[in-house]
């Protein structure tokens, strides 16, 4: 098996604040790994750090094999390999619906206009929103936004999907709809690294899961190791108030 | 058992439904009752109160010689051709005062939001360039354009004073219409930009496609604004020789001692941001309806 993502001894501060420790981490090709901890425990910084939205300190990203944290790389020709979907979704409202989705092929891939919109309709039918390609995101319902921002991450076909919480935004009647997008994504075999508050859902598509305590993966396994037979007082901790929280 | 139990559901929901046709009703009248008398008092306070400024006007013990000075007929008509077309320069200057304004305010404004390293000296330019327009009054900037660019005796440079009062209204101009620019660029959110980047975007990509679109979307209220107050201001550039329409109005009143030419001149300016002005009342009507239904 060959390793898409490769995280390396990974540090990150903000001042003096140090939101990842030493995080090393490795995920396969066509495996989901799902990232879960409290909020502030460096989900989403993990995240913004593989897609080189933020430097990191120490330690290495690697892509493929490759280090992609040398400063030498340039981040633009990294980004466009991977797609990274945020949670408050980040649509352009400055455009239609197809044209936040052929963005980017046009622009950043050099896709001629035409093929960049014909894919772009291609994909956004495949997923149910063939109806609102000419909307603009303000008319669309939460859960239509972020699936239209998820079809926007792979229309760049990239090597990985990044996801962080891509459902903590949205109403509760609408988690579904967007949730079964990222099945499909995984029933399909993509590579995806996803930062969720849904615990049901990770165990059901994840291979693997990591959690993260202040910075650091204090524990990590299958679904069924972690969610059966947390080991680390701090995973227990954390999956105990959540069930109670669920019970309220 | 009650009397009401003892009804037909039929006969309970006909009787609901005569029931909520009244209250309808009802409500309608008196929604409308409260409609004509919005209607009623802003009429009459209307009157009142134009009515009673025009009474203090035409009272007053000076009216007939402000009547006389200002508000002549035989004066206007003689006026007010010569005005009228002087006032044609008016409208050529500001018209090609705000395209240069446009472009070059945009300029200075990504100049002074640029984080290239390779722009710092432009972004130290651009941010001391806005600093002294902004703060020197635009009458002496027309003044010390139009008379110091002809002194130092240049060849090539223009001397014409048109040229060089346009020029000197739009250096004044664009300091303000850069900063307007540059509020409506930071008031788009970061993670626009880092949506725009983890697609694979360059920074200038993301700027061009995602942030200025918005950015201009967002700020055309408050750059409207700048241009109606600009339309007005290129009567300045008469303090130099040009005769546009305020100039012209002042040669007749010099000549006349009659006023009246510059009140003509006045409702010429008035005529052209008129316009302006209610174009962005609507704008700002729908830009706040936008918002509203975006939140609802």
């Amino acid at each position: 098996m060959t390793a898409v993502l490769e995280l390396r001894g990974v540090t990150k501060s903000y001042g003096e604040r140090e939101v990842l420790r030493g995080i090393d981490l490795i995920v396969d090709e066509n495996k989901a790994l799902a990232l879960i901890g409290a909020s502030g425990s460096g989900k989403s910084t993990m995240l913004r750090c593989i897609d080189l939205l933020e430097e990191i300190d120490d330690g290495d990203v690697l892509l493929d094999g490759e280090v992609i944290t040398d400063p030498s790389v340039n981040p633009i020709s990294i980004r466009r390999r991977l797609g990274l979907v945020f949670q408050q979704f980040n649509l352009f409202p400055n455009m239609t619906v197809v044209e936040n989705v052929a963005l980017a092929p046009r622009r950043a891939h050099r896709e001629p206009h035409q093929e960049a919109l014909a894919h772009a309709r291609e994909l956004l039918a495949r997923f149910g929103l063939a109806d609102r390609e000419q909307d603009y995101p303000d008319r669309l319902s939460g859960g239509q936004q972020q699936r239209v921002a998820i079809v926007r991450a792979l229309a760049t076909r990239p090597r990985a999907l990044l996801l962080d919480e891509v459902t903590s935004a949205l109403d509760p009647e609408l988690v579904g709809e967007v949730l079964d997008v990222v099945r499909e994504l995984k029933y399909e075999g993509m590579t995806m690294v996803i930062a969720t508050h849904e615990m049901g859902f990770a165990r059901e598509v994840a291979d693997e899961i990591c959690f993260l305590h202040q910075g650091m993966i204090v524990e990590r396994g299958r679904p069924e190791e972690i969610f059966g037979s947390p080991q680390r007082p701090e995973t227990q901790r954390f999956l105990r108030r959540l069930l109670e929280g669920r019970r309220l | 058992m009650d009397g009401r139990s003892q009804r037909t559901p039929a006969e309970l929901s006909g009787r609901a439904a005569s029931l909520a046709s009244d209250r309808r009703a009802a409500r309608t009248a008196a929604r409308r009752a409260k409609t004509r008398r919005s209607i009623a008092i802003s009429t009459v306070s209307t009157i009142v109160v134009l009515g009673g400024l025009t009474a203090l006007i035409v009272t007053s013990p000076g009216w007939p010689t402000v009547r006389e000075t200002f508000f002549s007929w035989p004066a206007f008509k003689e006026s007010f051709p010569d005005v009228l077309r002087a006032f044609w320069l008016d409208v050529r200057m500001f018209v090609i005062v705000e395209v240069i304004v446009l472009v070059l305010a945009l300029g200075i404004a990504l100049c002074r939001v640029t984080r290239a390293p390779a722009l710092f000296p432009f972004k130290l330019l651009a941010t001391v360039y806005t600093d002294i327009f902004r703060g020197i009054p635009t009458i002496l900037v027309v003044y010390l354009i139009g008379f110091g660019v002809p002194a130092l005796q240049l060849t090539g440079v223009p001397t014409d004073p048109v040229v060089l009062g346009c020029a000197a209204l739009s250096l004044s101009y664009s300091a303000y219409v850069a900063e307007v620019y540059r509020a409506g660029i930071d008031s788009v959110h970061r993670s626009q930009t880092a949506a725009a980047l983890s697609l694979g975007l360059t920074g200038g990509q993301a700027m061009r496609f995602v942030v200025l679109p918005q950015a201009v979307r967002r700020v055309l209220p408050p750059l409207l604004n700048d241009f109606i107050s600009l339309q007005k201001d290129v009567a300045l550039v008469s303090i130099i020789g040009p005769q546009e329409a305020f100039r012209v109005a002042q040669i007749y009143q010099g000549q006349n001692f009659n006023f009246t030419p510059l009140v003509a001149a006045a409702a010429l300016y008035i005529a052209v941001t008129f316009p302006l002005a209610r174009i962005l009342d609507r704008m700002q009507a729908r830009e706040r309806r936008r918002r509203e239904a975006a939140l609802a």
